[in-house]
């Protein structure tokens, strides 16, 4: 059976079909989880996708938030359940205190959208399982408040993904490009992996993260049903 | 009751907003040498005193209006 990974839909989400398409090539059920709903599916996984929810209002991510859907999604990651958030998704993981830190304005002020290099820092995670510590990944980005700035007691373990030296796209301190939860099940980027699945995108990168989840969601559903 | 909230990036965060106004104003001619952009909030709100109207925003800018990782605030009532 295809694990059931919920990919939430928030007003002005955007990404939330690429997220689907990609999950499904991967081999698993999406399942549309609409914002509103203060529950989430049965599932394995939970994926936060780019977009710009609630316009963006007062600060990214920080609307979204107070989504209804979000203390399901609490309960999901405190019961060990990986939750991805990717770029407005990480945004508002970092907003509702499921990660360590805040996104800012990139320095250059400019949108960037363009591929960018990341090295995998921790290949022990329900998201970077199918990559080796060191490994470089071609990802794109798109975003114009992506500049993270971590909490000055961030371990270095939570940082999960850098860019790679000179592909820093947007001022992130120390080259930060995704960061996990102490625990290690809740894991926020703002690179887009979803939109680097296939080889007309140009890379295929963005699969060892997704598929690395769809894997942890099987294993997280044999675990709820057992 | 009628406050105003002032929320600031604080300082030594960098803020490109504002690095990007005072670009503006210099190039305008103003002898400009740092500019901070922040955001101002008005707000109405039920309340029986100053005092209750003031403890009851600072938690709206706690728990809402600004994000004590990155930002400043403070507020002000009006009588």
């Amino acid at each position: 059976m295809r694990p059931r990974v919920a990919v939430v839909v928030f007003p002005g989400s955007n990404d939330d079909h690429d997220a689907a398409l990609a999950l499904e090539a991967l081999g698993a059920e999406p399942i549309m989880a609409w914002h509103a709903h203060g529950t989430l599916p049965d599932v394995g996984a939970v994926v936060l996708p780019g977009g710009f929810s609630y316009g963006d209002y007062l600060r990214c991510g920080a609307l979204a938030r107070f989504s209804p859907v979000m203390a399901a999604v609490e309960a999901f990651a405190a019961a060990g359940g990986p939750v991805l958030g990717i770029c407005n998704g990480f945004q508002i993981l970092c907003e509702a205190g499921l990660l360590p830190g805040a996104l800012r304005p990139n320095a250059s002020l400019s949108f960037v959208c363009r591929d960018v290099e990341v090295v995998v820092e921790r290949a022990d995670t329900p998201f970077t399982a199918r990559c080796h510590v060191g490994q470089r990944l071609v990802i794109p980005v798109k975003h114009g408040e992506g500049c993270y700035l971590p909490p000055p007691d961030l371990a270095t373990e939570q940082v999960v993904l850098r860019y790679a030296p000179g592909h820093n796209p947007n001022g992130s301190v120390d080259d930060i490009a995704g960061v996990c939860n102490a625990r290690g099940n809740v894991l926020g980027l703002m690179p887009h992996p979803e939109h680097a699945v296939d080889p007309l995108l140009g890379s295929t990168d963005g699969a060892l993260l997704l598929a690395s989840l769809v894997e942890a969601a099987t294993r997280k559903e044999a675990v709820l049903s057992a | 009751m009628r406050a105003t909230v002032r929320v600031r990036p604080k300082p030594g965060i960098l803020d490109p907003q504002g690095e990007a106004v005072l670009g503006s104003l210099r190039h305008l001619g103003f002898p400009v040498s740092q500019v901070r952009v922040g955001r101002l909030i008005d707000v109405e709100l039920e309340a029986t005193s100053a005092d209750e109207a003031r403890a009851q925003v600072e938690r709206m800018c706690h728990e809402l209006l600004a994000n004590p990782l990155i930002e400043t605030f403070d507020v002000e009532v009006e009588p």
